[in-house]
């Protein structure tokens, strides 16, 4: 029915992908104008359409080609694209600048495009009952849609200009987040968050410039895997892309703004922050670093996964030290986020599907972590974890959802952060050498040191006799709280017994990332 | 039920009743919320004893296809089948009937405890770990189950409330074998790089080069290391007795413990070809069964002597692992679980009668306790090796295999047989000591016990107990009698050709070098009885003299562990926070205030007074003017 209103080409599937966009667009846009004494009503209604764009993403596999026709597509040179989106939409925007709107989705950006909706509308429906303190909670929830457009846009672009733009649609709300309804440091913590990722930004734009000047256009489908770039160029690109998408995954050592930003940033903020934002450093290094410059990256893999062993082991020995909640869950994003990097680095399919894995199961696990310490430092009004103890005594469901967190975080088989881990570890064995098989090593070690560091977090905070500050917290969980813990738990369970719900359709895109350029 | 159903069916009953169970809300559920978890508990581990004992009538080769192909890697296809053959579903019977027995003899044991609903539900899902490392044929899932047992171990160690060093212990067994876990983790890594898939019998089948093979059996020795509580990484162990006594039973006897051992039976085909993992297993078997039964001579904790009884009994097995007889191990695996389960479960009892672990405030328990005595009788009797008792004829096969290897020949070194050898015999009259100065100590004599204010170290059980000790309530009574059945009989199972066959054990035969081991047992449990009787209520352990202390902190391992990696750690993490803020933070920092410097200067030119600026301005006029007739020019 669409398609009497619509260019009559347009196919049901398209209509889904740009509905992708508009519909939280709608959202923030209906919620931002309800009256201020329409607050809930208004947060509500945002939980509505953040629920809309969710079910949306779930209809998206249905698009899906069962066949792909991977070798009846011929085009000019015989060789089969690298980039096989299962659906896109393509249309001009500003062709003075060489802006196409290019949308698509395959079985690499799905996962990500999934959890974005997952964990928006978790926030959304959070967000109905516990507003932060600083700012009306309808802004708020605006605010968490537009943050969707943002990541959604750049998890489904197709053009590097268009990645850039949705790259950047992100950061000015992620700032009023921050800024608006954190801690008590807030204005701090938000400047240095905007100022390190603009300038990381300032370096993604120099990359894709230089893609557009060399290859003459920025369609990824175009690009990828075609090696189109010199040497020169690409070297050139990929350094900018991976400094600008180091700031954000983060790498070390350019992942201080993180801590500062997670320990102000309200409890959703910090859950979409770690839950969605950093992924798009990550997909960002996949889709277009290696996409576009797939010579200069294997070339750069050697350092990139000594820079992500460090991270691993720097973000656990760190951990070791903090006694703060939230900031301690920031630093472990640091070493999780360097697992997933050194699966990224090795260039294999092994290591990109680990990569892939890693961090979906980040999302859920870091989403879940942040919650439940949100949680905890606003009813005790303390995240020093020297000042909690007991917590298993007052609030043994609690405790047993931050033990279950926790437990997953550090890695145990079974529940989804272990794949991404064991795999990327897996990788940099398989790849063999002293050098590579050292890295192993150390991420391994460093692994075991995740746990010393969680197992030091539940040994202070569940254990041993209860704190008045502990006591004094609320000791049962809401309904909405439920609701919105529940789906991550249950997530987490399901994806490290079932890694291939996330895995069931990359290995021919990440073949295809891997070796397009190359016959 | 066909055997492909029941297989895979195994870890998965006790798995979903523990599941359900830990949705039970917690807190005090007086009457059903308690029966409902008991009765969960119970059924899990039932109906897997049952579908273990179905599997053992029709043991099976390695199907072709898998049953589940839960997730494709790449090239990497990590599937869920089973692989039960006789050795598998033998253990699994073991693993199922200790964990049962445990169920029930809990209920009764934890009456009082408020979370009893998730400490039973965590047994079950402990349970099914264990169950996944024994039935898996993939490497991937018994690193799984391996791992979860871990954190399984961890919850319950730490379970008691009261104990403000069961936190601590429970953290300690979790992180050291976790430690040997990334062991574990690298060599399944590289066996896997290698072979190009997880499947076991890929795996096994795959010809390595020695060099990778043998790096990769030594990483996987670590992990066995761990979970095992061999030397070095056995020091988690003894503290984990924190945890409530049932649990050590679970633990010590069938799952855990037991994993280690296991994993390098599983992996036999691999560790034949290397005689330097082999030799590596030896020396640490070696001192692992010395040191386990030196320092349990000098506990006075009466779980602590079970303890490092268990450390030195998990030594035979790698021993005889070590020496080329897998099927000597595990045997002792099976009769240790029976005897071992039977000794803790007793303790138990006693516990719950005086209220306190230590053996210096016991005495005279005979009369009062008649079943408990008996169980202790047959439990300590199996653990010294004495006829006919079960650990007598397993402990013999390890001693023969043992002497078998010193003749060469074998896939182990030569001197490597003498090692396990000599310290397994040595092992045999220290332990025949420590198991006579226990039931002494314990049973006989006169009561030395004070009344409730005497009642410190692990008492998990702080009970107002009566006055006069008695024998326990009969959910912990019946699994004392019903264990007490295999602990004396099962080495008579070395006798039945089914189960000999399908172990591959050798005959058992009575020669005369049954002779010197018996001679040492004789004596190790006449000195004990010697200087027990020479001077009574005096502890025959100082006879130790000067080393006591010593035996009794464990050669002070721990001292040793916390100066090399403890103390390390800490000092690394201090740095690296240090460097984190001082440097990478500061010149992110310093960036933005150089920044805002050369801004502050640049406004600061703006502000210059007016003939200055008019300078400025004609200045800039000139270059721009030079500029542009630069560019005309050219």
């Amino acid at each position: 029915m669409y398609h009497d209103y619509l260019d009559p080409d347009w196919s049901a599937a398209q209509v889904l992908l740009v509905a992708l966009l508009v519909v939280p667009a709608l959202g923030a846009i209906v919620t931002a104008v309800l009256p201020s004494a329409r607050d809930r009503q208004a947060r509500v209604v945002a939980t509505v359409f953040a629920g809309l764009t969710f079910l949306l993403t779930l209809v998206v596999p249905v698009m899906r080609p069962t066949d792909f026709g991977w070798f009846a597509y011929t085009p000019l040179d015989d060789r089969p694209p690298a980039l096989i989106p299962w659906t896109d939409v393509h249309v001009p925007w500003v062709p003075a600048l060489g802006l196409d709107f290019h949308l698509g989705v395959d079985g690499v950006s799905y996962p990500l495009v999934a959890l974005t909706g997952l964990l928006t509308v978790l926030c959304c429906a959070y967000t109905v009952k516990n507003v932060p303190e600083g700012g009306s909670g309808r802004a708020l929830a605006a605010l968490l849609l537009v943050l969707e457009v943002g990541v959604l846009g750049t998890f489904l672009a197709l053009d590097l200009l268009l990645f850039f733009v949705f790259f950047e649609v992100v950061l000015l709300p992620m700032y009023a987040v921050i800024a608006g309804w954190g801690g008590p440091e807030r204005r701090r913590a938000a400047r240095k968050f905007v100022l390190y990722t603009l300038a990381g930004s300032v370096l993604l734009l120099l990359g894709v410039v230089t893609v557009l000047a060399a290859a003459g256009t920025g369609d990824l489908v175009a690009l990828t895997g075609q090696n189109t770039l010199g040497r020169g160029t690409q070297a050139l690109a990929f350094t900018l892309l991976l400094i600008a998408f180091a700031v954000k995954a983060p790498l070390w050592p350019l992942h201080t703004w993180l801590p500062d930003a997670h320990t102000e940033a309200p409890t959703v903020g910090s859950v979409i922050l770690a839950g969605v934002l950093l992924k798009m450093g990550t997909y960002g290094l996949i889709r277009v670093g290696l996409g576009v410059a797939p010579d200069a990256a294997h070339a750069a893999g050697p350092v990139l996964g000594l820079l992500a062993v460090i991270a691993i082991v720097a973000g656990a020995l760190i951990c070791l030290r903090q006694h703060e909640l939230k900031r301690l869950i920031a630093y472990s994003s640091v070493g999780h986020m360097g697992f997933v990097l050194l699966g990224i680095a090795t260039f294999t399919t092994i290591g990109l599907e680990a990569a892939l894995i890693g961090n979906v199961a980040h999302g859920l696990i870091t989403g879940l972590l942040f919650f439940l310490v949100g949680t905890i430092k606003e009813r005790s009004g303390t995240g020093s974890i020297n000042q909690l103890g007991g917590l298993r005594e007052s609030s043994p469901r609690l405790a047993g959802l931050l033990g279950f967190a926790a437990i997953a975080s550090l890695g145990l088989p079974g529940l989804a952060g272990f794949w991404g881990e064991a795999f990327a570890v897996v990788a940099a064995v398989r790849v063999g050498g002293v050098f590579w098989t050292s890295l192993a090593v150390v991420a391994a070690i460093g692994g075991a040191l995740t746990a010393a560091y969680f197992l030091r977090l539940l040994r202070q905070v569940t254990h041993g006799p209860a704190t008045p500050e502990v006591r004094a917290m609320r000791p049962t969980i809401a309904g909405l709280e439920w609701f919105a813990w529940a789906p991550l738990v249950l997530l987490t369970l399901a994806v490290g017994l079932l890694p291939a719900l996330v895995l069931s359709d990359v290995s021919l895109p990440l073949e295809g990332l891997l070796t397009g350029g190359r016959p | 039920m066909s055997v492909d159903v029941a297989g895979p069916l195994l870890p998965l009953v006790p798995l979903i009743m523990g599941l359900i169970g830990l949705l039970l809300p917690p807190g005090d559920g007086e009457g059903p919320r308690r029966r409902i978890a008991a009765i969960l508990g119970v059924a899990g581990a039932a109906g897997a004893l049952l579908l273990a004992i179905r599997l053992a009538f029709d043991p099976h080769v390695p199907p072709e296809e898998s049953f589940w192909v839960p997730d494709d890697f790449g090239i990497l296809t990590v599937t869920f089948g089973t692989m039960v053959d006789a050795g598998a579903a033998y253990l699994a019977i073991a693993v199922c009937l200790v964990a049962l027995l445990v169920q029930i003899y809990s209920v009764g044991y934890l009456h009082d405890d408020a979370r009893y609903a998730p400490y039973a539900a965590q047994i079950s899902v402990f349970t099914a770990a264990m169950l996944v490392v024994v039935a898996t044929d993939d490497l991937i899932w018994m690193l799984i189950g391996w791992e979860v047992m871990g954190a399984c171990s961890y919850l319950l160690i730490g379970h008691d409330r009261r104990l403000p060093e069961a936190p601590a212990a429970a953290v300690k067994a979790f992180l050291v074998t976790r430690v040997g876990d990334v062991g574990f983790l690298l060599g399944i890594a590289i066996l896997i790089a290698g072979a190009g898939t997880s499947w076991l019998p890929g795996v096994l089948t795959t010809d390595y080069s020695p060099g990778t093979l043998t790096a990769a059996l030594l990483l996987i020795l670590a992990g066995v290391a761990g979970k095992s509580a061999q030397f070095p990484l056995h020091t988690w162990l003894p503290d984990a007795m924190a945890g409530p006594t049932p649990i050590s039973a679970l633990i010590h006897a069938a799952t855990m413990v037991a994993a280690g051992v296991w994993a390098v039976f599983r992996l036999y085909p691999l560790f034949e070809q290397s005689p330097v993992a082999l030799a590596v297993l030896a020396v640490s078997a070696a001192v692992t069964i010395l040191l386990g039964a030196l320092a349990a001579t000098a506990q006075d904790d009466l779980k602590r002597v079970l303890a490092w009884s268990t450390v030195s009994q998990i030594g035979y097995m790698t021993g005889a692992l070590a020496v080329g007889s897998p099927a000597a191990a595990l045997f002792h695996l099976l009769t240790h679980a029976a005897f071992k389960a039977l000794l803790f479960l007793a303790a138990g009892a006693v516990i719950h009668a005086v209220g306190t672990n230590l053996l210096s405030r016991m005495g005279g328990l005979r009369e009062h306790m008649p079943v408990t005595f008996t169980a202790f009788v047959i439990g300590l009797g199996a653990l010294a090796g004495l006829p006919p008792l079960s650990g007598f004829w397993s402990k013999e096969n390890v001693l023969t295999a043992a002497a078998h290897a010193t003749e060469g020949g074998g896939p182990a070194p030569v001197w490597a047989g003498w090692l396990v050898w000599v310290a397994a015999l040595l092992a045999v009259g220290i332990t025949a000591w420590y198991a006579t100065r226990l039931l002494l100590r314990a049973f006989l004599g006169t009561n030395r016990g004070h009344g409730t204010e005497w009642a410190v170290g692990f008492g998990d059980a702080h009970y107002a107990g009566a006055d006069v000790p008695h024998d326990p309530p009969a959910t912990m009574r019946w699994p004392l009698i019903v264990l007490s059945v295999p602990a004396a009989l099962l080495g008579l199972a070395a006798f039945a050709p089914g189960f000999r066959t399908a172990l591959e054990l050798e005959d058992p035969h009575l020669g005369v070098a049954v002779a010197l081991p018996m001679l040492l047992l004789v004596t190790g449990a006449g000195t004990a009885w010697w200087l027990w009787w020479a001077a009574p209520g005096v502890d025959p352990a100082r006879a130790l003299g000067r080393f006591r202390p010593l035996f009794a902190a464990g050669f002070r391992l721990d001292d040793v562990q916390h100066r090399l990696v403890v103390v390390p750690v800490r000092a690394l993490a201090r740095l690296v926070t240090a460097g984190d803020i001082r440097v990478v933070d500061a010149a992110v920092h310093g960036t933005g205030t150089l920044t805002s410097r050369l801004g502050g200067l640049l406004a600061l030119a703006h502000r210059v007074g007016l003939p200055a600026a008019v300078l400025a301005v004609c200045a800039g006029a000139l270059v721009l003017g030079l500029v542009a007739w630069w560019g005309a020019l050219i």
